[in-house]
C-alpha cells in the first residue's frame, strides 16, 4: 500500500484516458472501470474514439479517449468534464482541453511531448500548457515511454510489444492516485492475455512499476480515496449495453423455450450485439452474418415465421435499409425484434458518435399506415431489461418492436447485479394449437384473440394448421388476398388498435422528484443519467421539478396524457430537433405546456447545460 | 428424404392444392410449373406440414398461395434470404422458392447469389419468362440485347445474366433447366432438386403468354424440340434429335453437335454426362449451349455435386459447441463469467 501520508477521501472523480487510436487507450479504461466496479464503486464509462482505426500516429484526429467516472454513490453518467486527464501525447491534451475542470490533474508523457509531436498536433509553440490556456490545470509530466522500456528490459518482448505496454504503466500511475488495489488489475490482465502467458507478465510489470513510480516519488502532493459501496446484496459483473441486450434476449427467448435466432449486418455501433451472439452457440443461438442489411432483417423474418424469437440488430442508415421488410413483419403480424444502436446521421453521418435522431424513422419510416411498437433503453444495464421486455411483447403480441438504444449506452458499462431469472415474468407465445379455442377447420390465419387482438401463431411443421402469409391486405375471416374497401379500412385499424391495446399490459409511467413540482423534465433514451442527475441537481438549488423516463414510447403508457396535463411545463429533452416533443403533441393536441431542450453534437448531454438551461426556462414566464 | 424410398404413396397432387382460386391468365405457363410442383411433393411423399413455399414478388411469387402447405408470399427479391432463415431454424422443413427473372436476378440479386454460395439447402424454382409481367411489359434481367419492350422502345443496350453461369459463379452445387410445358422432365428434376442437400436452382424456361408470348418456342414448339434441346442424364450418353441420331462430342475445347454415323462419328465419341463432376467446367459449357450456335439448349439436372449444407453445418457448429460446453441456465452463465463479484 501506499506511504503517502496524504490520503484525501472523495465521493467522485471523472478520469480520461486519451491517445493515440493504436496507444490502448480503451483498454486502460476498461481494466480501471472494471476494477473499481469490482473494488465496490459505481461507474459509468464512455468510450470516445474516432471511426478511422489507425489515424495518424500523433494526429489531432487519431485521438481515443476512455471517460470513466467512478463514485461511492450516485453515479448517474459517466460526467461532463474531467478531474484526471492522462494525455500520451500532445494531440490528446490539445483535443480534451475543453473537457478539463479546474485544478485537474494532468498526466503526460513528456517523451512524447517533444518538438516533432508538437507539430504533429499542430502547435505553434512549444508550450502546449500556455498555448491552450491551461494555466488552471495541474500538469504532471512523467517520461512514461523511457520508464516503461526501462521496465520492460529483459523481459523478452520487442521493442515495438515493450513501446505498447506503456498504457499499462500509466494505468499504474492512475491505480495509485486513486489507491486502487493492483490484485484486482493482475486478475484481469491474466483473464484479457489468458493465452499469451509472456504479455500477462509484461502489462503487470510495466503496471505494478508505475503503481511504484507514483508511490516512490510522490507524484502528486495527495492521492485519493473513494470508499466502496454498501450495494444490494448478490453476484455482480459489468456489462456495456450491446452486451445487456444480447444478454436480454438469450434470457427471453430462454424464458419463452424458443430458439434465438439473429440476422444481422456489421454495422457501427450495433456489431458487438451480432458478435456475442455469434459467440452463444452453447445456448443454440443462431446468429447469421448475412449479406446486407435487407438479408438481416428477412431472414429474421424467415425465422419468425418459421418458429424463433428472431431479432435483428442494427444502427439508423441500416435500419433505413430495412424499412421495408418491417413493413412486411407489420403486415404479416410476426413477432420481430428489432435493435437500432442509434448515431449521428443523416446518411453515414457520425458513427461513433451518439444522438436520438432515429426516433421519427422508428415510429413512421414505412410505407402505408404501419404501427408497431417502439420503446428505448435508458442505461447499459436497461438494455437488458428493455430487450427482454421488447422480445416478450414482441413474441405475445405478435407483432415487430423496434428498441432503440444508442452508441452512448451501447458501448459504455456499469457494474450489473446478475438478474436470478426466476424473478422474471413468463413469456407465453399465441401458439394456435394451444391457445386457440374455435374449431380447428374454421380456423385461419387472421383470427384474432378478441380481447387482445392478437392473430394466433401456427409455426411451420403443427400438422393441421398450414397456411399463407404475405404483404398483400387479406380479408380479415379468410385471411385470403383482398382489395376490398371495407376490409381494408377494417384491418388498418384492427392493427392499429392492436398496438394500442398493448398499453393494457406495459406499466404505467413513473415519475419521480417533487410531488408539488409545477415543472416535469421528460426524457427517453440513453439520455437518463443526465437528465436525472440534472433534476437532481436543481433540487438541490430549492427549486421544486420532477422527471418522467420514457421507455415505452409506442404505444405510450396509459397515464402519459394525464400526466402530462398535470404540469406547468413539460421540458422535453432530447439529442435531436424534438421527435418526441413532436409525437407528444401530435398525439395530445390540447398540450400547451411542451418546452423543447435539443442538443445534436454527437456528445452526451452536460448535466451543467442541462441545470442552466433547465432553471432558465422555469424562471421564465 | 427416407421416406420417398417407401413404395406406397401416402400423399396424392391434389393434397398440395389449397383452397384457392388460381389467378394466372389463362395460357400461363405457372400453371403447369404449379401442377408439376404437386406431382412432384407427391413424388417425394413431402408431409404438408412440414414443407414450407416462400417466394418474392412477380407473378411467379403468387404459388404459395395455391399451395396447401405453409407458405409465405413476402417482398420484391427477398425470397431467399427469408428461405435462408426458415431452413435454418428449422433444417427438418423441406423449403421451397418460387421466384422470377426479376425477383431473383434483378432486384433480389446479392440474396440469389448469397443463399447459393452458401448452399442453403433449398429449392429455388427460378421462372424465366425474360419479362416483367406482373408490371405489364418491361424488359429483365434475362431479356436478350436489343430486345423491344415499353421501357426499352428501342430495344436495350445490354447484355442479359445467363441463369446458369450466375449461379456456376456464385459456386453453385445444383442446376436444372425445363421447359414449363414439358411435365415429366420438370417433375424429374424437381424432385432430383428436393434429394440435393444445398441450394437447388431449377430455371423454367416459362411462357408468359400476354407479354411475351412464344419467346421461348424454339425449344418448346414441338416441331423442333427434339432436335433444339438436349435432355442430360447423369451417367447417360448426350443424345438427342428426333429420331435420337445426334450426340454431342468434344472438338478441340468445345463442344459440337454431330449426327452419329456421319463424318466419322460413332456412338463412341459421344459425351457421357457427369454432372457430379466437381470442376463445373463441361458443365456450364453444356448450360450455356445455344440454338444459335448450332448447339441444342440443355435441359435435366446439368450439376449436380455433394456438398456441406450450410444450415447442416451450422446445426452441427453447435451440436459440437454444446457437447464441450456442459448445458446451463443463463444464471449460471453469467455466474460462471469471468469479472464476477459478490456483495455481501
Amino acid at each position: 500500500m501506499p506511504t503517502n501520508s496524504v490520503i484525501t477521501d472523495i465521493q467522485q472523480v471523472t478520469i480520461r484516458f486519451s491517445g493515440d487510436s493504436g496507444d490502448g487507450m480503451q483498454l486502460s479504461g476498461t481494466l480501471f472501470s472494471t476494477l473499481s466496479a469490482i473494488f465496490g464503486n459505481e461507474i459509468a464509462t464512455f468510450p470516445d474514439f474516432p471511426a478511422e482505426i489507425r489515424a495518424p500516429q500523433g494526429s489531432l484526429h487519431g485521438v481515443s479517449g476512455f471517460q470513466v467516472r467512478i463514485g461511492a454513490k450516485d453515479v448517474y453518467n459517466s460526467g461532463d468534464k474531467t478531474d484526471v486527464l492522462v494525455a500520451m501525447n500532445p494531440a490528446a491534451l490539445k483535443m480534451n482541453a475543453q473537457f478539463l475542470k479546474r485544478e485537474s490533474i494532468v498526466l503526460y508523457d513528456t517523451d512524447s511531448f517533444q518538438k516533432k509531436d508538437l507539430d504533429k498536433a499542430l502547435y505553434a509553440t512549444q508550450d502546449p500548457f500556455a498555448e491552450l490556456k491551461l494555466e488552471h490545470v495541474q500538469p504532471v509530466g512523467v517520461s512514461i515511454t523511457s520508464l516503461t522500456k526501462a521496465s520492460l528490459e529483459g523481459s523478452g518482448l520487442e521493442n515495438k510489444d515493450m513501446l505498447r505496454c506503456k498504457n499499462m504503466f500509466a494505468l499504474g500511475i492512475v491505480c495509485w492516485l486513486f489507491n486502487r488495489p493492483l490484485e484486482i488489475a493482475d486478475m484481469l490482465l491474466q483473464q484479457k492475455f489468458a493465452k499469451k502467458p509472456l504479455l500477462v507478465q509484461a502489462n503487470i510489470k510495466a503496471m505494478s512499476d508505475g503503481y511504484n513510480y507514483g508511490n516512490n516519488i510522490h507524484l502528486t502532493a495527495s492521492t485519493y480515496r473513494i470508499e466502496p459501496i454498501e450495494g444490494s446484496k448478490g453476484f455482480y459483473t459489468d456489462v456495456n449495453g450491446n452486451t445487456a441486450t444480447a444478454y436480454g434476449l438469450i434470457a427471453a427467448a430462454e424464458k419463452a423455450g424458443l430458439q434465438l435466432f439473429l440476422g444481422s449486418y456489421p454495422i457501427t455501433p450495433a456489431t458487438d450485439i451480432l458478435q456475442e451472439l455469434s459467440k452463444r452457440k452453447d445456448f443454440g443461438v443462431k446468429a447469421l452474418q448475412m449479406e446486407d442489411e435487407i438479408a438481416g432483417i428477412t431472414s429474421s423474418i424467415g425465422a419468425s415465421f418459421a418458429g424463433c424469437l428472431a431479432a435483428t440488430s442494427t444502427s439508423g442508415p441500416g435500419l433505413a435499409l430495412k424499412t421495408e421488410a418491417l413493413g412486411l413483419a407489420v403486415m404479416t403480424e410476426l413477432p420481430l425484434v428489432v435493435i437500432d444502436v442509434q448515431r449521428s446521421g443523416p446518411s453515414t453521418g457520425m458513427p461513433t458518435k451518439s444522438e436520438q435522431t432515429d426516433l421519427n424513422q422508428a415510429l413512421y419510416g414505412r410505407n402505408g399506415e404501419s404501427p408497431l411498437v417502439v420503446m428505448a433503453a435508458a442505461s447499459p444495464t436497461d438494455c437488458f431489461e428493455s430487450a427482454f421486455e421488447a422480445s416478450k411483447i414482441a413474441l405475445e403480441h405478435m407483432t415487430p418492436v423496434v428498441l432503440l438504444t444508442d452508441g452512448y449506452i451501447a458501448n459504455g458499462s456499469s457494474a450489473w447485479r446478475i438478474p436470478d431469472m426466476k424473478d422474471y415474468p413468463e413469456i407465453k407465445p399465441p401458439y394456435v394449437e394451444k391457445y386457440y379455442k374455435g374449431d380447428p377447420e374454421g380456423w385461419r390465419p387472421y383470427v384474432r384473440d378478441e380481447e387482445s387482438l392478437v392473430r394466433y401463431w401456427g409455426v411451420p411443421g403443427t400438422p393441421g394448421f398450414m397456411h399463407r402469409i404475405g404483404g398483400l391486405e387479406k380479408d380479415k375471416l379468410t385471411g385470403v388476398i383482398s382489395s376490398n374497401p371495407e376490409n381494408h379500412q377494417y384491418m388498418v385499424d384492427t392493427r392499429r388498435k392492436k398496438i394500442e391495446k398493448i398499453a393494457d399490459f406495459i406499466p404505467e409511467q413513473k415519475v419521480v422528484g417533487d410531488k408539488d413540482a409545477d415543472t416535469l423534465i421528460v426524457g427517453w433514451g440513453g439520455t437518463y443519467g443526465h437528465l436525472l442527475e440534472a433534476m437532481l441537481r436543481i433540487q438541490t438549488t430549492g427549486r421544486k421539478v420532477a422527471f418522467a423516463h420514457f421507455r415505452h414510447i409506442s404505444p405510450l403508457p396509459k397515464n402519459t396524457h394525464d400526466l402530462l396535463k398535470k404540469y406547468k411545463r413539460v421540458i422535453v429533452a432530447e439529442q435531436n430537433d424534438g421527435q418526441f416533443a413532436a409525437y407528444l403533441t401530435g398525439r395530445f393536441e390540447d398540450l400547451g405546456n411542451i418546452r423543447r431542450f435539443n442538443r445534436v453534437e454527437g456528445q452526451p448531454f452536460k448535466v451543467s447545460e442541462l441545470v442552466e438551461e433547465f432553471t432558465k426556462m422555469m424562471e421564465a414566464k | 428424404m427416407e421416406a420417398t424410398e417407401i413404395k406406397y404413396q401416402k400423399y396424392l397432387p391434389k393434397d398440395y392444392k389449397s383452397e384457392n382460386a388460381v389467378r394466372w391468365c389463362p395460357g400461363c405457363g405457372d400453371y403447369a410449373i404449379l401442377t408439376c410442383l404437386h406431382k412432384a411433393m407427391a413424388e417425394l411423399n413431402l408431409e404438408p406440414h412440414q414443407t414450407a413455399v416462400i417466394s418474392g414478388i412477380g407473378c411467379s411469387s403468387r404459388l404459395p398461395y395455391y399451395m396447401n402447405t405453409y407458405g409465405f408470399h413476402s417482398i420484391h427479391g427477398r425470397a431467399a434470404a427469408i428461405a435462408t432463415g426458415v431452413k435454418v431454424a428449422n433444417p427438418d422443413l423441406s423449403v421451397w422458392v418460387a421466384t422470377g427473372d426479376g425477383d431473383s436476378l434483378a432486384i433480389g440479386g446479392n440474396h440469389f447469389i448469397h443463399a447459393v454460395r452458401r448452399n442453403v439447402d433449398i429449392n429455388v424454382i427460378l421462372f424465366n419468362n425474360k419479362i416483367y409481367g406482373l408490371t405489364k411489359g418491361q424488359y429483365s434481367p434475362t431479356s436478350a440485347r436489343g430486345f423491344v419492350s415499353k421501357s426499352s422502345p428501342y430495344g436495350t443496350v445490354e447484355d442479359p445474366f445467363r441463369p446458369a453461369e450466375l449461379t456456376f459463379g456464385a459456386r453453385g452445387t445444383f442446376f436444372a433447366r425445363a421447359i414449363d410445358v414439358d411435365m415429366k422432365n420438370q417433375v424429374d428434376v424437381m424432385v432430383e432438386a428436393a434429394r440435393h442437400k444445398g441450394t437447388a436452382v431449377i430455371e423454367v424456361l416459362q411462357n408468359c403468354v400476354i407479354f411475351n408470348d412464344g419467346i421461348h418456342n424454339k425449344i418448346s414448339d414441338r416441331t423442333w424440340k427434339a432436335d433444339n434441346t438436349v435432355v442430360l442424364k447423369h451417367g447417360e450418353k448426350m443424345i438427342f434429335g428426333k429420331d435420337s441420331e445426334k450426340g454431342l462430342v468434344l472438338d478441340g475445347w468445345n463442344l459440337k453437335a454431330v449426327t452419329i454415323g456421319e463424318e466419322g462419328y460413332t456412338l463412341d465419341d459421344v459425351l457421357v454426362h457427369d454432372a457430379a463432376a466437381k470442376d463445373s467446367t463441361l458443365q456450364l459449357k453444356l448450360a450455356l449451349m445455344d440454338t444459335g450456335d448450332g448447339l441444342p439448349v440443355a435441359l435435366g439436372v446439368i450439376r449436380n455435386v455433394d456438398a456441406p449444407s450450410y444450415d447442416g453445418d451450422y446445426q452441427q457448429q453447435i451440436k459440437e459447441v454444446q457437447q464441450k460446453s456442459p448445458k446451463k441456465s443463463f444464471t449460471e452463465f453469467l455466474l460462471s463469467s469471468s469479472n464476477v463479484w459478490e456483495v455481501k
